[in-house]
């Protein structure tokens, strides 16, 4: 699973990193951090979910 | 239970994440959704700011799950309003007497913005911000206006409109009844700060009145809005951000129990084998331990989802789950993002954690006893989402915020 940001959508909501801590982090700069561009298949269910509740739909993920 | 056929009414995001969630959960039977609109509702946090301040089209206000109708095998049957329904069998009526039978039903019907007036007595221009062609009629008649906008209420709808609109470079006045903006859900020295936010802008912030008439000059057009104080405010544009209504009628005489909205156990289950989501559902939330209905976009994709588990497990025999939730939300107001986790009350006490009230970056606390029910954040998604997590785990007051 590969994770693509585009960055002209995303406005740090943080809802991601809510969702998958372990691949989103925004940081005190407000700026989201991938943390992994290539989770495991363990982390999908969690990286679907961080996808789906985007504000703006601004995390693709390519299989 | 056999689970043949559901019916989900509402097809904005509720409606559709349910619908979605239905299929994701491994159901593969007859699934229609059907909505009183002509076509699919858009997006809606886009409408009070991006496509009023014409920097999103149309096209790109849709829903997230829009692209997905087909894939998903859903029945969508737009211009199909209900006008009846029974609890006790799944019977849907539409407006033109044609009858569909459920076995599960999940009502979705969201909410309809207030009007100040009855429309019919109201002048031209005059708008509510609910739906797309609500926000591009407003946005038309902005760009032709020649003189100021009103905005009807300050809660978070209205103080977006007033940001996009004096970012455009229009003259606005907003009028709230209350002492400060946002007071039904925030204490008053944050409103107060969000006030001051808007007056910094160059908005004139009237609080603490309320409007009295609206005002037709000759030929029918807004003219003026008349405060309860008796002063008059000049009009070319009103809009209204008075809130919305959940949309019940159609379950007038259903059997279900409808209150401030379609009355729910703490499992979103209204009766069996039917279940509510969205803006319409009210539900007791466990983790605050009171009743809520929340008018919010992620809180529609939560809902929506548990609202189908919520179905299949019955029809399974499985043990129906509590549908806790901290509710969370963003509002854009010129450079500020104003995000939200939880549900603190106007009674609450405000504790500044981070930064200065009213500073371009901080973030405050909601305390009632030794809970915290809430952490507003301005320019702070970090916080807000850390807060938001840890509420999840436990209100406490030393766990949300520390000691």
């Amino acid at each position: 699973m590969k994770i693509v940001i585009d960055y002209d959508l995303c406005e740090s909501n943080a809802v991601c990193m809510g969702i998958a801590p372990e691949v989103f982090d925004v940081r005190d700069d407000d700026l989201l951090y991938l943390l992994d561009e290539n989770p495991g298949d363990d982390l999908r269910p969690k990286v679907e979910e961080a996808a789906r509740r985007c504000p703006k739909q601004a995390i693709l993920i390519q299989d | 239970m056999d689970l043949e056929r559901v019916v989900v009414v509402g097809a904005s995001l509720a409606g559709l994440t349910a619908a979605a969630s239905l299929r994701e959960q491994g159901w593969d039977g007859h699934l229609v959704v059907v909505d009183a609109a002509m076509e699919l509702p858009a997006d809606r946090p886009p409408l009070s700011k991006q496509v009023l301040a014409g920097t999103m089209d149309s096209a790109a206000a849709r829903q997230p799950l829009a692209d997905r109708i087909d894939e998903l095998d859903i029945d969508l049957r737009l211009g199909h309003r209900v006008e009846g329904f029974g609890a006790d069998d799944h019977r849907i009526k539409f407006f033109n007497d044609h009858e569909l039978t459920a076995d599960g039903v999940i009502v979705a019907t969201g909410a309809n913005a207030r009007w100040p007036a009855p429309r019919d007595e109201l002048p031209a221009g005059v708008h509510v911000v609910r739906t797309l062609e609500d926000s591009l009629a407003l946005k038309a008649e902005l760009d032709t206006a020649a003189g100021p906008l009103v905005v009807l209420g300050a809660g978070f709808i209205g103080a977006e409109v007033a940001a996009t609109a004096r970012t455009a470079g229009h003259d606005v006045t907003m009028i709230e009844a209350a002492p400060q903006p946002l007071a039904r859900v925030l204490p008053s020295e944050v409103g107060a700060a969000v006030a001051k936010l808007h007056r910094d802008h160059g908005v004139d912030v009237r609080v603490g009145v309320g409007f009295a008439s609206i005002d037709a000059g000759p030929g029918g057009r807004v003219e003026s809005v008349t405060l309860s104080d008796g002063s008059v405010v000049p009009a070319s544009v009103v809009v209204a951000g008075l809130g919305a209504d959940p949309s019940i009628e159609w379950l007038s005489g259903s059997g279900l129990s409808l209150g401030n909205g379609v009355v729910c156990d703490e499992t979103l289950l209204a009766a069996p084998g039917v279940t509510a989501a969205g803006d319409v559902a009210n539900w007791f939330n466990p983790t605050f331990g009171e009743r809520m209905r929340v008018e919010q976009w992620d809180h529609a994709i939560e809902s929506g989802r548990a609202a189908a588990v919520r179905l299949l497990a019955e029809a399974g025999g499985d043990a129906p789950q509590p549908f806790a939730s901290v509710p969370w939300f963003w509002s854009d107001q010129y450079d500020r993002k104003l995000q939200m986790a939880g549900r603190p009350s106007g009674n609450d006490e405000a504790v500044v954690i981070d930064g200065e009230l009213g500073a371009e970056r901080f973030a405050v606390a909601f305390r009632r006893g030794d809970r915290c029910t809430g952490v507003l954040a301005c320019n702070r998604p970090r916080l807000a989402v850390v807060s938001r997590t840890r509420m999840t785990q436990s209100l406490a007051w030393d766990h949300v915020v520390g000691a």
